[in-house]
């Protein structure tokens, strides 16, 4: 069986279903595919965004809320407590209904999902032989090969749709341009030649526990940093509301070999809240890279975290892959409607403008304050306590911290402008 | 020769192994994985990222010392 779309996406996360929406919006025929029984489960998520990110996103449904975050709590290696003023406000999420409405929002534009459908390769387009289908990586021509300067290859070239199992069936789809949203197991843009591994320093491992009948502030969001506690990472306490948390840890693949993420999960919670009921355990990857240097080749577009387009920093990615689903699917819109594919080329310059370039700066700091020792951290905590109340910002944590690493403020001034 | 071993029922299916896997060597369904054999050059970075220690890495056995 075999299909015809203006665009398939791979996907149904908050990149694919954003990108599929503005796309539909755009008057494009859309096809969202997801692998997975339904839309939004598991959550492998802490779940947390800042509110005026996602507001600038999407408008909000209060049903996505389970918890608003007024505080953010830092706690050093030994224990000392920050915190810094936000200046704004957070949510942890309900995944479960906001990812299953995002694709909804998408199906309501005109998309087509269809949930159970595992997609494993690109099909040839015209000009292409089959044998490029399922190259092994290391075969693909390497992805400097297309500057995202260069315009599409001329009409034949590219990639005419994608093959899936579904339901243990066969299937093919075809249309003009495919969207890779297949999230950290990204193979989509591999198939097209564009590398898209991450490097294990860069890749954040993670395990997760939700747990129940925990005490704990229901408007803060903890942070506890400490070689022993979450080398190269972190780990985070995220309030759900009604006794709920999502407790969690992150570490960089480089630490992982040692040990891996669930032992430095179990370790805390018998230390913090022995005693809670586990509702969820999960795995999950994070990458915390800079953004692949190829969003768009020939007909294949890449977005969220297939694109790396999580802040490094932090290890957030919802709104930043929404942001990039939103400039990709506007961008293949406007392309459709000309009947122009260089115009894809559109989004890979907005999302370097708006947000690319800040991402290698946080990637350079986040790779400095990695190399920071516990004592470090400790003393950075120590000197932020002696500053005045109101000067405890995010920003005053900053700058405590760069007296510690000149590195770090070069970065700084680069990226604020500052003297 | 395949080196990686897949523990059973001990797989999440987050993908964190397949993001760092070079060789495009790793299929990952819903609810099913495997290692694709003639990709895998047996680097070993699966096994260090997962956070659930599903891979288990097989050191061939050590050849025998050439004789002098
Ligand atoms: C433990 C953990 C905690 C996190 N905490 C936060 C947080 O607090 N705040 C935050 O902002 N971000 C957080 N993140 C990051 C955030 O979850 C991701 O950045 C975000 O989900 C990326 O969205 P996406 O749409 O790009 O990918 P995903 O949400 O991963 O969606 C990709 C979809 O593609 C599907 N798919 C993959 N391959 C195929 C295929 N071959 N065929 C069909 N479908 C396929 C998958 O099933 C999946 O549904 C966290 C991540 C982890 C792992
Ligand atoms: S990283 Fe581990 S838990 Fe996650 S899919 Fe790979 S083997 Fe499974
Ligand atoms: S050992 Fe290396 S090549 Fe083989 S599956 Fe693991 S990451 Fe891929």
């Amino acid at each position: 069986m075999s299909e015809q779309y203006d665009v398939i996406v791979v996907g149904a996360g908050p990149a694919g279903s954003t990108c599929a929406r503005y796309a539909a919006m755009g008057g494009a025929s859309v096809l969202l595919l997801e692998k997975d029984r339904d839309i939004g489960m598991p959550v492998r998520c802490g779940e947390a965004v800042s509110n005026r990110s996602l507001e600038r996103i999407v408008d909000i449904d209060p049903r996505w809320i389970a918890a608003t975050v007024n505080r953010f709590r830092l706690i050093s290696p030994s224990g000392h407590i920050v915190e810094p003023d936000l200046g704004g406000h957070g949510y942890v999420l309900e995944r479960r209904i906001f990812d299953y409405d995002l694709a909804r929002l998408a199906a309501g534009a005109g998309a087509q999902v269809r949930t159970k459908s595992y997609v494993d390769g690109l099909l040839p387009g015209n000009g292409r032989s089959s044998t490029d289908l399922h190259k092994p990586a290391g075969t693909l021509s390497p992805s400097k090969d297309t500057s995202p300067a260069d315009g599409p290859s001329p009409a034949g070239h590219g990639w005419s749709g994608v093959s899936m199992t579904w339901k243990g069936e066969r299937r093919e789809a075809h249309a003009r341009i495919i969207v890779g949203a297949d999230g950290v197991e990204s193979r989509v843009g591999k198939w097209a030649g564009i590398d898209t591994t991450t490097h294990i320093r860069d890749m954040e491992t993670c395990a997760q526990m939700t747990l129940t009948g925990v005490d704990l502030d229901d408007d803060v969001c903890e942070f506890y940093f400490g070689n022993d506690t979450a080398p190269m990472g972190y780990l985070w306490v995220f309030p759900k509301g009604n006794g709920m948390a999502n407790v969690g840890v992150g570490i960089s693949g480089m630490a992982s070999k040692k040990r891996a993420a669930i032992r430095y999960l179990q370790d805390f919670i018998a230390r913090r809240f022995p005693g809670a009921g586990v509702l969820t355990t999960v795995a999950g990857g994070v990458p915390c890279a800079v953004t692949v240097d190829t969003l768009v080749k020939e007909n294949v577009v890449l977005v969220g975290d297939a694109a790396h387009q999580v802040n490094p920093m932090s290890g957030g990615g919802i709104t930043s892959g929404m942001i990039g689903g939103r400039m990709a699917g506007e961008a293949i819109a406007r392309a459709l409607r000309a009947d122009d594919l260089s115009l894809l080329q559109d989004y890979p310059k907005q999302w370097e403008k708006e947000i690319g370039a800040k991402h290698r700066t946080y990637h350079r700091m986040k790779s400095a304050v990695y190399k920071f020792p516990d004592e470090t951290l400790d003393d950075i905590a120590v000197n932020v306590l002696r500053l005045a109340p109101e000067k405890r910002t995010i920003w005053g944590v900053f700058r405590t911290a760069l007296r510690h690493q000149p590195k770090l403020v070069w970065e700084m001034v680069k990226t604020f402008g500052l003297k | 020769m395949l080196l990686i071993e897949i523990k059973p029922n001990t797989c999440d299916f987050c993908g964190c192994c397949v993001g760092v896997c070079p060789e495009d060597a790793i299929e990952l369904q819903e609810a099913h994985i495997d290692i694709i054999e003639d990709r895998c050059t047996n680097c070993a970075k699966c096994v260090w990222v997962c956070p659930f220690e599903v891979f288990v890495f097989n050191k061939p056995a050590r050849k025998q010392p050439a004789e002098s």
